[in-house]
């Protein structure tokens, strides 16, 4: 096992008090997994990104522990992340465009960033070159500076920077989804590639895109409202879901090939519950079709079979 | 209906304008009533830029679009009342779309003072929840509300509502489903779909093929502001026919499919050996400096599909240059 998450809550403070952006997440990463993290737009999938590198100031940590490889990650304390930061769990942002420096040459930023990790650039720089190439860019991007590149560009090289120790885990947020489709898939490629090199040794893929998660994720995580609904292999996430509302996302992408006089598609009505006050109970039951009584308690998030969790009463068979 | 004859765009770019850009080159097509057409391309391809030239936001440089018969480019003073009347734009962000000092229902005030001001309260009043039951949307949850306590999908089919309640005839949506999340997106889709059964044209652009493919009737790809390939969306999607068709096509993530196997699965290139079929139908193509104004841009293959030249690099794509 990679990374283990258990039970981790992290709020936001605001004047109008917590919002429970992330509340009790409990899964792993195993070694050499891509894992996906979808849902809607503020469903806490950012937060919990987030929480696994850096707290910003406004985030609270509330309780759980993160583990990776063994050794208890002290994601509340700002100082004793930095060990692990960079060498040990990694970020690619979801602005890459405007992740780097644009005052300095590439190359001249990389050399100040792996010093200031007390590491010679000299001993990485063959190996840096050797990367620049593998991602398709030539060596002399390391000469230029970051408005020279275009924006897939300047996202494989900030994937370049931010795997160059070899982290454990990766974090990308939203990588894609600024970028046009050819450009999106060759970066969601290269990152496939990335751990079949070796170079990071998990992966956690934050997009509210499903169809670049089934491209490249081994397994799904889908959150709702703060917390975990349903967490399975892609195939079966895609294909045999067993939480409402992972089933009425899915159904609702619309992909090529199906066409409205043929097939018409439906969303999901209502939207998501505020987090100030999240309702008690199944925080989804406003929207399901399926609610009924028992939804008024809140349903554990267990396994229903082989590496599949689901957070719903209806579907872990204790409906009656 | 709408109609554009090899519109052009040339923007001034540089100090003082000592450049041209040219955004958008000969790109001709027509919009008819209950139909859309999705405009798709990537950034930069200029898809945009037509939408804007339809709306009448930024001149025309070269070519013309007309609307029943009717020259866009030359409605000039009062009469460009009367043609918004007709033809309104929808776009990307309903964030900033609106005020956020006033109230989002303004914008139906600020239709009625300009187009419907001798129109009684309570007629308006009619009027108004009839747009908005149109687009799905319940009054009371939306009237007398500032912009940020609506949702991003109730902002945009606010701003539907408000093009439903003039003597719509082409409506330009210009990625208006792109901020929008999984579950909400679909629904607005669905509602431009049955727009077209009042008989209104849409121009959808997008950047998305599969939102493409699922609502048009027809489909015109964009590369660099020229067109690649157009026609009846089910002959483009299904026998895309120009390499960089095919290439978005394969790039596209979907849900069931791996992209190697959408690979393997897309017709084998082109048919009959590898030849550019428009060179091949236009064969004094690239011998002459300028295309005449009466000779096409695009290569017709098949009824109702038309796809332009393959030589991607070369400096006269896509048209008989």
């Amino acid at each position: 096992m990679s990374l283990q998450v258990s039970d981790l809550r992290v709020y936001y403070r605001t004047l109008a008090g917590d919002v429970k952006a992330l509340d009790g997440a409990t899964f792993s990463i195993a070694d050499k997994e891509i894992m996906g993290l979808a849902g809607e737009s503020g469903c806490g999938k950012s937060t919990l990104g987030n929480s696994l590198i850096r707290l910003d100031g406004r985030m609270k940590y509330v309780s759980g522990s993160v583990n990776l490889d063994g050794a208890e990650v002290p994601i509340w304390d700002k100082v004793g992340m930095i060990p692990f930061r960079f060498r040990e769990i990694s970020v690619v942002p979801q602005y890459a465009m405007s992740a780097m420096n644009p005052t300095r040459k590439i190359g001249q930023m990389i050399a100040e960033l792996v010093e200031s990790r007390g590491t010679e650039f000299r001993e990485i720089k063959g190996e840096l070159e050797r990367r620049i190439d593998l991602v398709g860019l030539g060596r002399d991007v390391l000469k230029r500076y970051p408005i020279e590149l275009s924006g897939g560009m300047k996202q494989r090289t900030v994937m370049v920077i931010s795997t160059l120790f070899d982290p454990s885990l990766l974090i990308a947020d939203e990588i894609t989804s600024a970028l046009d489709v050819s450009t999106q898939r060759a970066v969601a490629e290269t990152l496939v590639s990335f751990r079949d090199h070796g170079f990071v040794k998990s992966m956690l893929v934050i997009t509210h895109d499903v169809s670049i998660l089934y491209q490249i994720a081994d397994s799904i995580l889908i959150m709702y409202a703060g917390k975990l609904a349903e967490k399975a292999p892609t195939s079966t996430i895609i294909q045999q879901p067993r939480h409402p509302y992972t089933q009425m996302l899915v159904s609702s992408l619309p992909e090529v090939g199906v066409r409205y006089a043929d097939k018409k598609l439906a969303g999901i009505p209502g939207s998501p519950p505020s987090l100030l006050n999240p309702p008690t109970g199944c925080r989804f039951r406003a929207r399901c079709p399926l609610a009924f009584a028992r939804c008024i308690e809140e349903p554990p998030f267990v396994e229903v079979d082989t590496d599949h969790s689901v957070a719903c009463w209806k579907a872990t068979g204790t409906d009656a | 209906m709408l109609s554009l004859n090899r519109v052009s765009k040339i923007y001034k770019v540089g100090t003082f304008g000592g450049k041209d850009l040219l955004a958008v080159r000969d790109v001709s097509f027509d919009i008819n009533p209950g139909e859309v057409v999705s405009l798709i391309g990537e950034s930069g391809s200029g898809k945009t830029t037509v939408g804007k030239m339809v709306l009448k936001l930024i001149s025309i440089s070269r070519g013309s679009i007309t609307l029943d018969g009717l020259d866009v480019g030359s409605i000039g003073g009062s009469d460009v009342k009367s043609y918004y009347q007709h033809v309104q734009g929808v776009f990307q962000d309903p964030f900033s779309s609106y005020n956020p000092i006033f109230k989002a229902d303004r914008v139906f005030g600020m239709i009625r003072s300009e187009y419907f001001a001798g129109v009684a309260r309570s007629e308006w009043t009619d009027k108004v929840e009839a747009a908005l039951r149109a687009v799905t949307l319940e009054p009371d949850q939306v009237l007398n509300k500032y912009p940020h306590q609506l949702s991003g999908g109730q902002l945009q089919r606010l701003l539907v509502a408000r093009a439903l309640l003039l003597e719509l005839k082409v409506l330009v949506a210009d990625e208006i489903i792109s901020m929008l999340d999984a579950s909400t997106r679909i629904d607005v889709l669905n509602l431009l779909a049955e727009l077209k059964g009042r008989g209104m044209g849409i121009l959808f652009i997008t950047h998305d093929l599969s939102l493409g493919n699922y609502i048009s009737e027809k489909t015109v790809i964009l590369r660099r502001g020229v067109v690649v390939e157009m026609g009846a969306t089910n002959k483009v999607f299904g026998n895309p026919t120009h390499p960089y068709t095919r290439m978005l096509i394969a790039s596209v993530p979907q849900l069931h499919k791996k992209w190697a196997q959408i690979e393997n699965e897309l017709p084998s290139a082109i048919a009959g050996g590898g030849g550019c079929l428009f060179h091949e139908a236009y064969p004094l193509a690239g011998r002459t400096p300028h295309s005449p104004a009466d000779e096409p841009t695009l290569a017709k293959i098949e009824e109702d599909h038309y796809v332009g030249c393959f030589d991607l690099e070369g400096e006269n794509v896509g048209r008989v240059a």
